[in-house]
C-alpha cells in the first residue's frame, strides 16, 4: 500500500501557517487576527501529527491535545480583551489602537 | 493512485481554499464560517494521519466550542466590514513579501528531508493500537500527568481571567 508521504503533510502545514501569518500581518480587524492565530496553531498541530505517524509515536498526538487546550484558553482570554477594548475605545481596528506605541 | 492520495488532495485543497477564505473575505462572520470549514477539512486530514481521536477533538473543541465563542463575540460587537484586501499599503506589501519568503524557505527545507519510512506500521498490532483513546490515555496519565494537571490549572486561570477582563464592574 502506497502511503501519502510525510512531506506532503508538512508542506500543507507550511501553507496553512503562511496563510495564517499573512492574515495576522494584513488584516486590521482584531477578531480576524485571532482567527488567523488559530490557523497557525492548527498548522503546528498538523506538523506534530505528521511526525507522529512517521515515527509511530503518540507523543505527537498528546502535543496536539495540549495545543488545543492552550488555544481554547488563548481564545477565551483574547476575546475577553477584545470586548474590554471595544467597550473603552468603540473599535477593534488594530490601526486605531496605538496608545501604547507613544 | 490510491484512494488515500485522492482523499489527501481533496482535503488539502479544500483546507487551503477555506483558509484563504478566512483572510480574503471582508465580513468577519464569513471569515468565521470559513474557519469552521477549515477545521472540518483539517479533521479529515487528521483521520488520514491515523489520528482519529485528535480529529474528533478538533471537531468538538475547535469547530464546536472555540468558533461558537468567536461568533458570539462578533455578533455581540456587531462589527462592520473590514477594509478591502485589495488596498495596498507599504505594511501590507512587506507582510506579503515576508510571508512568501517564509513559505519558500519552509518548502525548500521540507523537500530536503530524508524520505520518510513508516516501517513500524508493518506490525499489525502496533498499527491497530496507534492513536486509540486507550493508548493515548495510557501515555497521558502515566508519562504526562503533570503537564495534564498544569493544563487544567491553565484553563481555570483562563476562565477566571476572561470573566475579570470582560466584566465592566466586578
Amino acid at each position: 500500500m502506497q502511503l501519502v508521504p510525510t512531506q506532503h503533510y508538512l508542506i500543507l502545514a507550511a501553507v496553512l501557517f503562511c496563510l495564517g501569518m499573512l492574515g495576522v500581518l494584513v488584516r486590521r480587524n482584531a477578531l480576524v487576527v485571532f482567527m488567523c492565530v488559530e490557523l497557525m496553531l492548527n498548522a503546528a498541530n498538523l506538523t506534530f501529527l505528521a511526525f507522529a505517524r512517521e515515527r509511530g509515536d503518540v507523543t505527537g498526538h498528546l502535543s496536539a491535545f495540549f495545543i488545543i487546550a492552550v488555544a481554547a484558553a488563548e481564545a477565551a482570554v483574547g476575546l475577553a480583551i477584545v470586548i474590554a477594548v471595544f467597550r473603552s475605545r468603540g473599535t477593534v481596528n488594530i490601526d486605531e489602537l496605538h496608545t501604547m506605541k507613544h | 493512485m490510491s484512494a488515500e492520495f485522492v482523499l489527501f488532495w481533496v482535503f488539502a485543497i479544500a483546507t487551503a481554499m477555506s483558509a484563504l477564505g478566512v483572510i480574503v473575505t471582508k465580513n468577519p462572520i464569513a471569515s468565521a464560517m470559513s474557519l469552521v470549514a477549515t477545521f472540518f477539512f483539517l479533521a479529515g486530514i487528521y483521520v488520514l494521519l491515523w489520528a482519529h481521536t485528535v480529529a474528533v477533538l478538533q471537531v468538538m473543541v475547535y469547530a464546536g466550542a472555540i468558533m461558537v465563542l468567536f461568533l458570539f463575540v462578533i455578533m455581540l460587537l456587531s462589527l462592520g466590514e473590514d477594509t478591502s484586501m485589495t488596498k495596498f499599503s507599504p505594511t501590507r506589501i512587506i507582510g506579503g513579501v515576508a510571508t512568501a519568503g517564509l513559505l519558500a524557505a519552509l518548502v525548500l527545507a521540507f523537500r530536503k528531508l530524508p524520505e520518510a519510512s513508516t516501517g513500524w506500521a508493518a506490525s499489525v498490532d502496533q498499527l491497530k493500537a496507534f492513536g486509540t483513546l486507550s493508548q493515548l490515555g495510557d501515555v497521558l496519565y502515566k508519562q504526562w500527568l503533570f503537564p495534564f494537571e498544569a493544563v487544567s490549572l491553565l484553563l481555570l486561570v483562563a476562565i477566571v481571567g476572561a470573566v475579570v477582563v470582560a466584566k465592566p464592574r466586578i
